[in-house]
Parts: C-alpha cells; structure tokens; sequence
C-alpha cells in the first residue's frame, strides 16, 4: 500500500472524482443560462423563438443593432427609392424592409446605471469605511445597539418599504433622478458595508496607527497613510459586493424611475420589437450589461478571495 | 536627548489598576530597563511617556516640559513596539523613512535618503532597503524597527520588549548591538523587558516592577546584590533565590526576620552546617545544579561542573550573605 492510501487527510480518488462531477454539474448549471443569453444575442429573431430550441445557426449582429437603434418599417417603393446602404448596419436593417430612426435609449440607460451603481457604491464605501473605522477603533456610546440598529436594516426586504419610500420621493421631488437611486442604494448596502469592513478594521494592529502618531502624523493621516492601504482588501471586496447589488437592482429602478434617470435593469425587458419581445436585442443588451461588473470584478480580483474568505482562516 | 520624568503617575483600565503612583526619573543619557512580570505596568508606563495612554493622576515631563496632555506627535519619542512593528504595505526604506515624511516634520528628501543611510548602515540593513517590510527575518524586522526610532533624533526612545519575539540567538546578537548604538549616540533610551539577562546588561539602572508599583529602581549591581524587598530578590537571579523560613537554616538573623533569603551561589556545601540530603543534580555544562529540600522546602546551590555530587549524598549548607525578610517582604538590613 502506497502512503497516500493511508492518509486521514487526503480524499480518495473516488471521492475527488465525484467531487469533480458535482463542480462542473454545478458550474453548468451556472453557465448555461448566460452562455444561452449570449449565443441568443447573435441569433435572429426567428432562430431565437425556433422550438425545438436552435444550438447551431447563422450568427447575426441584428440584435446588437436593435438594441441601439429604432427603425421603422416602410413601403417596398420608398425602400426601393433609397441610395444604396452606407454602413452594414444600414443593410442588415433594410434586408428587414426597415430603416434606422435613430438612436435607441440603451446608451443613455447604460450611462445611467454606470453613474448610478459607481455613485452609490462609492458613497456606500466611502461612508462604510468611515463609519467601521470609528466602530472599530473608538469608545462610540452604545457601540453593540448602533452595531445591531445598523444590521437590523436588512432585516426586512427593502421591497417591503417600496410604497412609502415611493411617496417620500416624490414629495422630496428625488423620483426619477441619480441621487434618489444613488441615497436609496447607499442606503441599502451601507449596513452590509459596515460590517464587512468593521471585520477588516478589527483585524488591522492598532500598534500601526499608534507607530504612526508617534512617528509625528495626526489621527486622520495615520488613517490615509497607515490604516487605508491595509483595509485595500476589505474595501474591493465590499466595493464589489456593493456594485453588484446597485448594478442588479430592478424592482425600486422600475419603480422610480421612468424617463431621466432610469438604469438599464427596467428598461432592457422593454425592447419591443415587432410581434413581441425582440429577444436576441433583449439578449445583447444584457451581455453588454453584464461587462462593466465583469471587468471591475477581474480588475479587484486579487483582493476578491482574501475578501470573500474573510473570516474563515484564523492566522 | 532629554530628560523624562513621571511624577505620581497613576492609570487604571475599568476596575484593573495597572500602575498606581510611579515616580521615575530618566537622566539625559541615561538607559533606564524597567522590569517585570506581564501584568506589572511597564508597558502602561512606556505608553503613558509617549501619549499613548493619558494618566489619571501624577504629570509627565520631557525635557523639563510639562506633556502630560500632549499628543503623541509633540512629544517628540521615538517607540519601538513588540511586535507588528512594520507597515506592511511599505519597503524597508519607506518604512524608516516614514516618521521624517510626517507633515510635521518636513526634512527634505535628499536629507531623507542620506540619514535613512547612515542608519541603515549601522544597523547593517543597508542592503534590504528596497525589500518589502514582509519580506525579512525575524531579526532584520526588529533592526528596521529600531532603525525607525533611530532616523529621528528624539528626546527619548521607548521600547517595549524590542528583543522578546526573536530567537535567543538573534536576542543576544541585537542585544550587544543595542548597546553599541546607545553608547555612540549617547542616547536616552526607557526599554521595557521581562528578561532578567537584558536587564542586567542594557541598564545603566533597573526599575522593577511589581503590580503596577515601582518596587525599587538602581544600578543592576543595587539590584541584585541590595534588593529593597523579597520581590526584587526573586525578580533577579537564576536559577532562583532560596526563599526559607527562619530557623530552618543556621545563621544568625536580626530579630523580626520571617524569611531568609540565599543566592544559589552563596551557599557552600561542605560537612558541617544545616544538614541536606540531595535529590537531584543537574549538569549544565558550565555549571551544575544540586537540587535538595531543606525543612520541606525545595532548595538549589550552585556547585562546581565536575562536582561528585549524587543524588541521595547527605550534606551541611554553609551559608554567606544571606538577606533577611520581614513578614510583609521589607529587607531588613542588618
């Protein structure tokens, strides 16, 4: 019998093996979904509603052009009467006997959410790191109550306060604008923001900051030159938990916003197109909807495990 | 340099006193080594000098001014900490550099690289400047501490168990390193240990600590040889102090006496005097050690290295210079 046979610690071939089945079934499981939204993005309108469901196909852009444009449909005589196509966009729309109107909303609901979902998750961390940073170092009156008061916010779903939150709005006149959103995610996240980073705090010396004070600095730049570099980890890993949420959020963007300052989550469902939803349109635009998360997730990721892990391994 | 003095200093944590009353002058030059158990305030003490800790009593002066509501910043000390000495997130360089960058301070950044230098050079770390603070041995960390403390020209270096997480091959080393530096610089320097060996080889004088309390400060030599109490008697010397009950021993002791207390090395085995039996010896090399029991009291004398000795041996202790206790501890001299 070889040693590894007798070990207490390291699993079976049988049992990796399994493990590896129940991984990739799971990751599957995961992936289909979005390997189908995006494979649905290049499809046409036809082969997207095909039943028996289409996994090979000729790929076309046309959703990624719906999604950015508005057409319209006209008489084969003023197609006829056109110059001929400038662009291949111009060519794939009038092979459906349409022409481009003009630009679509996407762009400017893109920007919204990008302002929106940066905006709070900056306010939310900014405010987080602030506030777990006194929590953690200062005597603050009451310390354990505020702690499970600002915990105790989530305790609800958020849906739950939608109406009053609705109406409070409206009378502040915060419907339909970035800071009503932005106020409204920060809200959200902040008690999640707290905790995280008041864990992350914790685990920081105090002897850094006090070397610091000593070595001739005040309490706030002893904060920025000392403390700050060390919570990296726990601030990407909360500004990534944050984003995600404020990025994602559909139910109170669907309910507050409409024209001005509405984000992309509501209004990616709405792309109608003729006879019903324009589903390889619908399909583009959350693929492209899905890569500002994707590359600030891959931009933080070396602080991601250590963050998300946080806890779990004592030192 | 400067000197420091803390008047009737008290400081308790909640209900827990942790130094009650200290009177402590540090001359200029002068390395201070305060000594005692965990728990006995030296470490409250150091931190109270630099404003890190605010007393509730007594005042602290640098240099002749009063600073005891001063923040750590315009008390101009230089600490050297335990441990987690080192901002991670820096170089060694940054991190020496690092108190002469403060706002407050402004040195200007070639004076900066030149004394970062100088002392990195003398601490022999010249050649980890660039490595990461992360990136060294236990006992390069604790020099770029010590170097930290050293780019300034404070008036007063407090270090708080600098040695205590090295080796005690490494502690040996920095310890005659520590020494060389503050006889060249000439430089007042409070240090706090536990360590008895560092304590007789750094001080020019010992303060031991006992509960928060200054039980008897001196030159080691005061220390050792002229302890105030039964505590300072124990808190030096090893193997032990034999600490016996009167009578049990013959020598002649001032009235008043409940203890008497023998160095390991004052004690003389030979036939005559209080009868032993031997239980044990230990050979250190250098050194042996008779173990016996005196009266139900275990009892050790220092013998010679090639003693023949055995355990089971009866034996006479004739005793030298023993010190005398009261039943509250006090020295009673004769």
């Amino acid at each position: 019998m070889s040693a590894e046979a007798h070990s207490v610690v390291a699993p079976s071939t049988g049992w990796r093996r399994f493990a590896a089945v129940v991984v990739i079934a799971y990751a599957l499981a995961m992936l289909v979904p979005l390997g189908w939204i995006f494979i649905t993005g290049f499809k046409s309108p036809n082969d997207a509603i095909a039943y028996p469901p289409k996994v090979f196909f000729e790929p076309s852009l046309e959703g990624y052009v719906n999604v950015f444009t508005t057409r319209t449909r006209q008489s084969q005589e003023y197609m006829d009467s056109l110059p001929p196509p400038e662009t291949w966009y111009d060519e794939l729309v009038r092979s459906r006997n349409m022409v481009i109107a003009g630009p679509s909303r996407f762009g400017q609901r893109f920007m919204n959410s990008l302002i929106v979902g940066f905006g709070a998750t900056f306010l939310t961390v900014f405010l987080g790191t602030l506030a777990a940073y006194a929590f953690s170092r200062f005597k603050v009156p009451l310390k354990d109550d505020l702690l499970f008061f600002i915990l105790s916010t989530r305790m609800m779903p958020p849906i739950a306060v939608a109406i009053p939150i609705f109406l409070m709005y409206r009378t502040l006149g915060l419907n339909d604008t970035h800071l009503g959103l932005i106020l409204l995610y920060t809200a959200v996240n902040l008690s999640l923001a707290v905790w995280l980073l008041k864990g992350f705090m914790d685990e920081i010396p105090r002897e850094y900051e006090e070397a610091a004070l000593i070595d001739g600095y005040t309490r706030l730049q002893a904060f920025r030159k000392v403390v700050l570099p060390q919570a990296m980890t726990g601030i990407a890993a909360t500004a990534i938990f944050c984003l995600i949420f404020s990025w994602n959020e559909y139910a109170f963007a669907l309910l507050l916003t409409s024209g001005q300052a509405q984000t992309a989550p509501p209004f990616i469902p709405t792309i109608i197109g003729e006879g019903g939803l324009d589903w390889p349109a619908v399909a583009a635009g959350a693929t492209l909807f899905m890569i500002p998360v994707l590359v600030f997730t891959v931009l933080l990721r070396k602080h991601l495990l250590r963050g998300i892990t946080f806890g779990a391994v004592r030192k | 340099m400067a000197e420091v003095r803390l008047t009737g200093v008290s400081k308790s944590f909640g209900k827990t006193v942790a130094i009650r009353d200290v009177d402590l002058a540090v001359a200029d030059g002068e390395f201070v080594v305060l000594l005692g158990p965990t728990g006995a305030g030296k470490t409250t003490t150091l931190r109270t000098v630099a404003g890190l800790e605010r007393p509730e009593t007594g005042t602290v002066h640098i240099g002749g001014k009063d600073v005891t509501r001063s923040a750590p910043a315009e008390r101009d000390v230089a600490f050297v900490f335990q441990q987690y000495s080192l901002y991670p997130h820096l170089t060694v360089f940054e991190n020496m550099a690092f108190p002469l960058r403060s706002p407050a301070r402004r040195v200007p950044e070639d004076r900066i690289t030149e004394r970062v230098g100088q002392v990195a050079e003398m601490l022999r770390i010249d050649h980890k400047l660039a490595n990461k603070a992360t990136r060294l041995s236990g006992g390069e960390m604790q020099r770029v501490a010590i170097g930290r403390a050293l780019v300034r020209d404070p008036s007063i270096f407090l270090m708080d168990e600098p040695l205590s997480s090295l080796d005690a091959k490494l502690r040996a080393g920095l310890r005659v390193e520590l020494k060389r530096i503050q006889y060249e610089l000439g430089a007042t320097i409070l240090y706090v240990t536990h360590d008895q060996i560092e304590a007789m080889t750094l001080a020019t004088r010992v303060g031991v600590l006992n509960q928060g309390r200054l039980v008897q400060i001196g030159t080691p030599k005061q220390i050792y040889e002229d302890p105030d109490d039964i505590y300072v008697a124990g808190r030096l010397g090893s193997p032990r102090i034999n600490l016996v009950p009167a009578g049990v021993i013959a020598v002649p002791a001032p009235p008043g006496t409940a203890t008497v207390g023998l160095r390991t090395e004052h004690v003389e085995i030979g036939r005559d005097g209080t009868p032993a039996t031997i239980d044990r010896i230990e050979h250190l090399g250098d050194q042996s050690r008779a173990h016996m029991t005196v009266a139900g009291t275990p009892f050790t004398v220092l013998v010679d290295a090639h003693t023949d000795l055995a355990p089971g041996d009866s034996v006479g202790l004739s005793p030298r210079a023993p010190l005398f206790f009261d039943a509250a501890g006090t020295r009673i001299r004769a």
